[in-house]
């Protein structure tokens, strides 16, 4: 049976109040950012902004259940792992501009203006740079975390 | 001209830091370096990248010396209030005035002085699809340079993660 984050850590965290309220606003930050991070071409926002969103709602669900919560979710190695892999992904994208001639040339099909499928490789790029940024910037709050961690131990 | 003069400053400088004795000394000399790299961006008319630069180096500069200089520098402000007064207020009074001539004489809104940004707004939705165009600028013309930005921000996880890593630190106990 999996591990319920939300209930197998009744110790650690805050208070009920805030639990609850996480618990109802999380999932509306994340898809929030998702939202930023697909419509950046459209709207404004883009892989930066949407993946500091996304970001923010994995430490939301650290500061109200406690590390182990956050980290049963998404781990250090598969954070490290996810960055590393938004980072190569954009870079292909760049390279996939080779087959028409140059670097980072815009070479899939425009598409209709004001349609979430349109200007090429542009929403691929943001999905890339918002999952680097969205978990690399969790990574590093999870590095300082785990480091405030064993500083107590001391 | 100006440029060579720069340069030959900032290799004398580099060779300072790398020579002198003193910590602080060579904090400062890699500050001089620092700060004449600003200089020859703007004489290259990268103004952005001067202020970039700028604010990067005094924030460096500003966290070595704090780290080099064990103690706080005594800071004396007593029976110099008139003089601290007068001095803010008149750089305050020369900061609005240099402001405020700057400010006339900025392009209006949407009309550029550069070539390439008419090219941008004119030509940046037909050619990339994007209606967003600070989108299309940064992931389609200027895509070369998001993906330094996004090598600085790996980079600088990949640092965080190896400074904090669990064995780094138990090996510094």
């Amino acid at each position: 049976m999996k591990k319920n984050p939300f209930i197998d850590h009744p110790g650690a965290g805050m208070s009920l109040i805030v639990k609850t309220i996480t618990r109802l606003t999380i999932g509306l930050i994340l898809l929030f950012g998702i939202y930023i991070v697909l419509h950046g071409h459209l709207s404004p926002g883009g892989g930066f902004a949407g993946g500091v969103i996304i970001a923010l709602s994995f430490v939301h669900l650290m500061i109200a259940f406690g590390k182990d919560a956050a980290v049963s979710k998404v781990s250090k190695n598969m954070a490290a792992n996810l960055e590393s892999i938004g980072a190569l992904i954009f870079l292909c994208i760049g390279l996939l501009g080779f087959f028409g001639g140059s670097f980072f040339l815009n070479i899939l099909g425009k598409g209709e203006h004001f349609k979430l499928f349109s200007s090429g490789t542009i929403p691929l790029s943001n999905i890339a740079i918002g999952l680097k940024v969205g978990v690399g910037l969790f990574a590093i709050f999870l590095a300082l975390v785990i480091l405030e961690r064993s500083k107590k131990g001391l | 001209m100006e440029l060579h003069i720069l340069l030959f400053f900032m290799i004398f400088a580099a060779i300072a830091a790398l020579e002198v004795k003193d910590l602080l000394s060579s904090v400062i000399a890699v500050g001089a370096v620092g700060f004449a790299l600003c200089l020859a961006f703007l004489i290259l008319k990268a103004p952005d990248l001067a202020i970039t630069q700028l604010v990067v180096e005094i924030l460096c500069l500003i966290i070595l010396i704090r780290a080099t200089i064990k103690r706080d520098l005594p800071l004396i402000i007593e029976g110099r209030w008139f003089f601290n007064t007068i001095s803010t207020l008149v750089f305050i009074a020369v900061f609005l005035f240099f402001a405020s001539a700057a400010l006339k004489e900025l392009p209006g809104f949407g009309h550029p002085i550069m070539a390439v940004v008419k090219k941008y707004l004119t030509e940046g939705k037909s050619q990339t699809g994007a209606v967003n165009l600070v989108t299309a600028v940064i992931l389609d013309f200027r895509a070369y340079d998001t993906l330094g930005e996004a090598t600085v921000l790996f980079t600088s996880v990949i640092g965080i993660m190896a400074i904090l890593r669990r064995p780094g630190r138990k090996k510094a106990q």
